[in-house]
C-alpha cells in the first residue's frame, strides 16, 4: 500500500539526491562562470596587446567617428526597415498565392500552374542583387508610363521578386508535410478540393512554417542593404557617405549594430516559436 | 425486397499493376451490418475507399441507393454527402476542437447553420458520453475518445451509409470496447454500416452478414454465425483456425 499523495513526506534518500542535485548546479554554475571570465580575460589582453590594435580601433571602433555619423545612418534605416515593413506583407501573400497555384489540379488551370513553377525557378535562380540592378536600372530604362521610379520602391520590388519565390517554396512545403490522411478525411466529409485545403491543410501547414519564414525574414531585413545599389539613402549609403568624407570605416559598424539590432530580437523569436513547437509535439506523440 | 442500398459489382483495382481488389460482388440491404474480414492486404481497406471514391476503381461498377457512383462525371463531393467514413487512425483535424471538428462539414458542406450544427453536436457527444470534450483538442483525448470523436463527426452529416475501417486496430485493448459499444448503439438504430475489423469476436457479434477476402476475392459470404460456426471454404477455415489460435475470437 502507498500512501495518498496529500500525506506524502519526502524520504531521506529524495532529501539527499535534492541536496545533491544543488550541490552539482552550484558547482556547474561558479565552474562556467570562472571559465567565461578567464577566457574573455586572455582574449582582451591578446587582441588589446596584438601592435594591429591601435590602427584596428581607430578605423573601426572609432567613437567620435560613430556618434557623427550615427543620426544619419538611423535616418538612413529608417528607410530599411520601411522598405522592409512594406514589401513583408506583399512577399506573404504572392509566396501563398503562388504556393496554391503549384496545387491546383483542375486541367483549366495548366497555365497558371507552368507559370508558377517558372516564376519559382527564374527568380529563385538569380542573385538577389543581380535582381535589384535588373528592375532598379532596367526598368525604368524603359521609359513606360506607370512606372515607379523611386529607386527605393524599384528595389524593393526587386526583393518582392526574389523572396517570394523563397517564400512560395516555403508555403508549399508545408502543404506537402500535412498527412495525405488529413486531406481523405476531409474530403470523406464531403468537403470540396478548396474546402478541404482552406479548413484542413492551410491552418496547420501555416503554423507549421512559422518558423522557417521569421528565418527567411531575418534574411529580408538585412538584404534591404542591396538597395543601396540604387542609390536611395538607406543606411548602407549613408555610412558609405560617411566613409568616403573620412577613410574611416566606424559608420559601416554603425550601419551593421543597427541591422544586428534588428535581426537578433527575430531570430530568438523564432528560436523560442520552435522550442514551444517542439514542446507541443512531445507529450502528445503525433 | 426493395432494391439493395449499395451494389458493387464486378469490382476490379490495381496499384501500380498488382491487383488488389479482383472481381468483387457485395450487395448491402439497408440497416444491415456487414463485416469484411480477412488477413492483411486482402482488400478489405481498399473495398471502403472505393466505395467512397478515395479511390478511382478500375473495373466493375458500384451503385448507391439506385444510382451508379462510379460513372463518369459523378460529383464525389455529393456521394460522399451519403457516405461517413471512419478511419484507423482517427484522422481527426488537430488544429480543431471536438465541437469545430463535429460541426465543420454540416456547416460548410450541408450549410447548417451553426447553432443548428453545435446543438446537434453537442447531442451527440451527450449521447456518446464525451459531453465533456466538446471544447479539447484531439491531443488531448485518449485513442478511444478519439475514436469515437471520429465516428460522431461522420454521424453528424446524417449518413445513410458508414463505412468503418478496422476502427479498433490502433486502440488498447481496454479502449476497444467503448468504440465497440459505440457502433453496436448505431446498428440498433438501423444504421446500414460495413466494417473492415480484424476483431473476429466484435464481427460474430454484431454482423449480419459477414464476407471473408482473400487476395482480393470475395470468397465466402454468409450470416455471422454460419461463417463462423460452419465455413465452408477451406481457406475461410484456415483463416479462422489461425486467429482461433492466437486466441483473438
Amino acid at each position: 500500500m502507498t500512501a495518498p499523495a496529500d500525506t506524502w513526506v519526502k524520504s531521506e534518500r529524495q532529501l539527499a539526491r535534492e541536496r545533491a542535485h544543488r550541490r552539482a548546479g552550484l558547482r556547474h554554475g561558479s565552474i562556467a562562470a570562472a571559465s567565461t571570465i578567464l577566457c574573455v580575460a586572455v582574449v582582451a589582453v591578446v587582441v588589446l596587446s596584438s601592435p594591429g590594435w591601435p590602427r584596428v580601433h581607430e578605423t573601426f571602433f572609432n567613437w567620435g567617428q560613430f556618434t557623427e555619423a550615427l543620426p544619419d545612418v538611423l535616418s538612413g534605416f529608417w528607410l530599411n526597415v520601411k522598405i522592409f515593413l512594406i514589401a513583408e506583407p506583399v512577399i506573404l501573400v504572392l509566396g501563398l498565392l503562388v504556393a496554391l497555384a503549384r496545387g491546383l489540379r483542375s486541367p483549366l488551370f495548366f497555365p497558371v500552374r507552368m507559370l508558377a513553377v517558372a516564376y519559382t525557378d527564374v527568380f529563385r535562380g538569380i542573385p538577389t542583387i543581380l535582381l535589384v540592378y535588373l528592375v532598379g536600372f532596367g526598368l525604368p530604362a524603359l521609359k513606360l508610363q506607370g512606372l515607379p521610379s523611386d529607386p527605393a520602391v524599384l528595389g524593393g520590388l526587386a526583393l518582392v521578386l526574389s523572396y517570394g519565390s523563397y517564400v512560395a517554396e516555403v508555403f508549399r512545403a508545408g502543404i506537402d508535410s500535412i498527412h495525405p490522411s488529413q486531406r481523405a478525411a476531409a474530403r470523406s466529409l464531403g468537403l470540396s478540393q478548396a474546402q478541404a485545403l482552406r479548413f484542413v491543410v492551410l491552418p496547420q501547414a501555416v503554423r507549421r512554417v512559422v518558423p522557417p519564414l521569421l528565418n527567411d525574414f531575418a534574411s529580408l531585413q538585412k538584404d534591404t542593404a542591396l538597395v543601396a545599389v540604387l542609390g536611395p539613402l538607406e543606411a548602407l549609403r549613408q555610412a558609405q557617405i560617411h566613409s568616403a568624407d573620412t577613410f574611416n570605416y566606424t559608420p559601416y559598424l554603425a550601419a551593421a549594430v543597427l541591422f544586428i539590432a534588428l535581426t537578433v530580437p527575430m531570430a530568438r523569436f523564432t528560436d523560442h516559436l520552435a522550442v514551444r513547437a517542439e514542446r507541443r509535439r512531445a507529450p502528445g506523440g503525433k | 425486397m426493395s432494391r439493395p442500398l449499395l451494389e458493387i459489382e464486378g469490382l476490379w483495382k490495381t496499384y501500380h499493376a498488382h491487383p488488389v481488389l479482383r472481381g468483387v460482388d457485395l450487395n448491402v440491404d439497408a440497416h444491415e451490418v456487414v463485416c469484411l474480414i480477412g488477413a492483411s492486404g486482402s482488400g478489405k481497406s481498399t473495398l471502403l475507399r472505393c466505395v467512397n471514391l478515395l479511390e478511382d476503381v478500375d473495373d466493375g461498377a458500384i451503385v448507391l441507393g439506385g444510382d451508379e457512383i462510379t460513372a463518369p462525371g459523378t460529383d464525389p463531393d455529393e456521394v460522399r454527402k451519403k457516405i461517413g467514413m471512419v478511419f484507423q487512425s482517427y484522422n481527426l483535424f488537430p488544429h480543431m476542437s471536438v465541437l469545430d471538428n463535429i460541426t465543420l462539414a454540416p456547416v460548410r458542406v450541408h450549410k447548417r447553420s451553426r447553432r443548428d450544427a453545435q446543438e446537434r453536436a453537442r447531442e451527440l457527444l451527450d449521447r456518446f458520453g464525451l459531453a465533456d470534450k466538446a471544447g479539447e483538442y484531439p491531443d488531448r483525448l485518449s485513442g478511444g475518445q478519439q475514436q469515437r470523436v471520429a465516428i460522431i463527426r461522420a454521424m453528424a452529416c446524417d449518413p445513410s451509409l458508414l463505412l468503418l475501417d478496422e476502427v479498433t486496430s490502433a486502440l488498447d485493448p481496454e479502449l476497444v470496447t467503448e468504440v465497440m459499444g459505440i457502433i453496436r448503439e448505431l446498428k440498433e438504430q438501423g444504421m446500414t454500416m460495413v466494417l473492415a475489423t480484424h476483431e473476429m469476436g466484435f464481427a460474430r457479434d454484431i454482423a449480419d452478414t459477414v464476407c471473408f477476402l482473400s487476395d482480393g476475392v470475395l470468397l465466402e459470404r454468409g450470416p455471422a454465425e454460419q461463417i463462423f460456426s460452419d465455413p465452408q471454404e477451406p481457406r475461410t477455415r484456415e483463416f479462422l483456425r489461425r486467429v482461433l489460435a492466437s486466441g483473438r475470437l
